[in-house]
């Protein structure tokens, strides 16, 4: 008898995977469904993509998305890497700055987003694309934060330090030495949090303005006008992208030292 | 760049924790501020009026057209019902959650992290779309309904926009949240322990609940805390899969800032609700430093 096993936890486990992926699966093939119900299946077509693809309120909505994610994870992952230098080493308060640096994460993000809202409103800031990319910038921090201070946690303080004695100055150091072997974290970094804007819902659900939709806003309207075969189709172009990007980005965090 | 590494630590840090302070910690102030005002005008709050407890008094209590104060149950019980859902899915989660992770433990190295992904990647995607999967799956002319509707004596049985399809998307929504530090627990586990239970006579059940569960007690804590909070804040499980009976704090919450426009009242919901976060970690806190001492 092997210790290490008990009865069920493998036909449970089993269970818990087929719960996790049934929905996936049912999804992405309704979505090649040529039937104009969404949930009766006819035969096998792309219709649907064709018709996402052509439909200019989805583009415009896509574009939006891609601008913000692109914004925001660029400003987090700058922001996270000048902060992930700071708490390399150890200095008194490390502990509460990063406890602030995480915040996002354990705040319930309605409150935060109606919060936000309320704020722009308050000092006259325009909601929709601008009032977005500040908003996700914020949250996006702790996921670009984190796996640039893994890999910098993991990396050879000997490689700058030899830099230093052959008379290297500290920028010359940094971007000589440090960037380039930081750099699959921070691409890491900067991936997470763009799939962390791409995919949010509540905040640009706040805080777009009209005609400034982002995709996952322009779903949540959808479904509550009533289930198309359509929004199948693009929920399923969203899921690939995400689980693509993740994988980029633990890839990319998994890359030789 | 400067010598004193004190200063060029200052330096790293301002665009980070400023952009913190500024997009997160001063909506949060504001948000205290407003629940303390009244609604009006176009922006929705009137900026002028006293601060007052008015909107903390309305959740439970209403003026009568005499102006006596009758109680006011309906929001309460939307309270109620939100900590009630919150409290179903971390049990859920964790009935799930454990045998998974103790199951995942006992594997070999690659197939563990094949089931690290398998559990994290659904997690990554979009949390709109993992709930609009079980719209699908548990609408009245879907395959699970119909066939759950074949086999019933009673004929259909309404799978969507009640308690238990709430409870299903949340659970769904974040299980891994249970799974992760659970398996973190048993990964490190000394076996050993559970060996000596046995040569001592303990039953596998016996040595499980002395043994195992009393070690994982840490990791089903944090578990439990990364399910409960986000629950209580949930917006988009209730919204889709819930009607217009099962609504939770954060379907109440939005309603304020949306067709009722009483921005006031719902920056006060708001407040209730982080209040109601932070009682339940300064109690898991409390707890944990008292397990430690």
């Amino acid at each position: 008898m092997n210790i290490r096993r008990f009865p069920l936890t493998r036909e449970i486990s089993l269970l818990v995977l087929v719960y996790l992926y049934v929905p996936v699966v049912v999804l992405v093939g309704y979505s090649f469904n040529a039937n104009r119900t969404a949930t009766v299946w006819s035969h096998a077509s792309l219709d649907w993509y064709g018709r996402i693809l052509a439909n200019p309120t989805i583009q415009s909505a896509a574009k939006n998305s891609l601008v913000l994610a692109l914004c925001a994870a660029t400003a987090a992952t700058v922001i996270a890497l000048l902060a992930a230098l700071a708490t390399s080493r150890a200095f008194p308060g490390r502990g509460g700055v990063e406890a602030v640096l995480n915040t996002p994460l354990i705040l319930p993000e309605i409150v935060v987003a109606v919060a936000t809202l309320m704020l722009f409103v308050a000092l006259g800031v325009q909601l929709g694309l601008g009032a977005m990319i500040l908003a996700h910038t914020a949250f996006c921090i702790p996921f670009a934060y984190l796996p640039i201070r893994a890999r910098l946690e993991g990396m050879n303080q000997s490689f700058g330090e030899a830099a230093q004695d052959l008379y290297a100055n500290r920028f010359r150091c940094f971007r000589r030495v440090t960037l380039p072997l930081l750099w699959p974290g921070i691409m890491a970094g900067f991936t997470l949090a763009f799939v962390t804007s791409l995919d949010d819902f509540l905040t640009s659900f706040f805080l777009s303005g009209p005609g400034t939709t982002t995709l996952p806003v322009y779903i949540f309207s959808s479904i509550k006008a009533g289930i198309t075969p359509e929004i199948n189709a693009i929920s399923t172009v969203m899921l690939v992208i995400s689980v693509l990007l993740v994988s980029l980005s633990f890839f990319l965090g998994r890359l030789r030292r | 760049m400067t010598g004193n590494p004190a200063l060029r630590r200052l330096g790293l840090l301002t665009p980070a924790l400023a952009t913190i302070a500024l997009l997160i910690g001063l909506p949060l102030i504001l948000l205290i501020w407003i629940s303390l005002l009244q609604k009006g005008g176009s922006s929705g709050v009137d900026w002028n009026a006293a601060p007052s407890l008015g909107n903390y008094i309305r959740l439970a209590w209403e003026e009568d057209f005499d102006g006596t104060m009758i109680l006011n149950t309906s929001y309460l019980v939307i309270l109620l019902r939100s900590v009630l859902q919150a409290a179903l899915t971390t049990g859920l989660s964790l009935l799930f959650g454990l045998p998974v992770a103790l199951w995942m433990a006992g594997l070999s190295r690659g197939q563990r992290d094949l089931m690290l992904l398998l559990i994290t990647i659904p997690f990554w995607t979009n949390l709109l779309v993992r709930n609009y999967a079980w719209l699908i799956i548990l609408r009245e002319d879907g395959w699970l309904a119909q066939a759950v509707g074949s086999v019933s004596p009673i004929g259909p049985i309404p799978l969507l926009y009640n308690d238990l399809a709430v409870a299903i998307g949340l659970t769904y929504s974040f299980l891994p949240f249970m799974i992760l530090p659970l398996y973190t627990v048993f990964e490190k586990f000394d076996w050993r322990l559970l060996e000596a239970a046995h040569d001592l006579g303990a039953s596998r059940s016996r040595a499980l609940r002395r043994v195992l569960i009393p070690i994982a007690m840490p990791g089903i804590a944090a578990g439990s805390l990364l399910v409960f909070i986000p629950c209580l804040g949930a917006f988009v499980t209730p919204a889709l899969l819930g009607g217009g009976k099962t609504l939770m704090l954060g379907n109440i919450i939005q309603m304020q800032f949306g067709a009722s426009r009483n921005w006031p009242f719902g920056a006060a919901l708001a407040v209730v609700l982080l209040a109601l976060m932070l009682i339940v970690m300064v109690a898991m806190a409390i707890w944990r430093n008292r397990r430690v001492r």
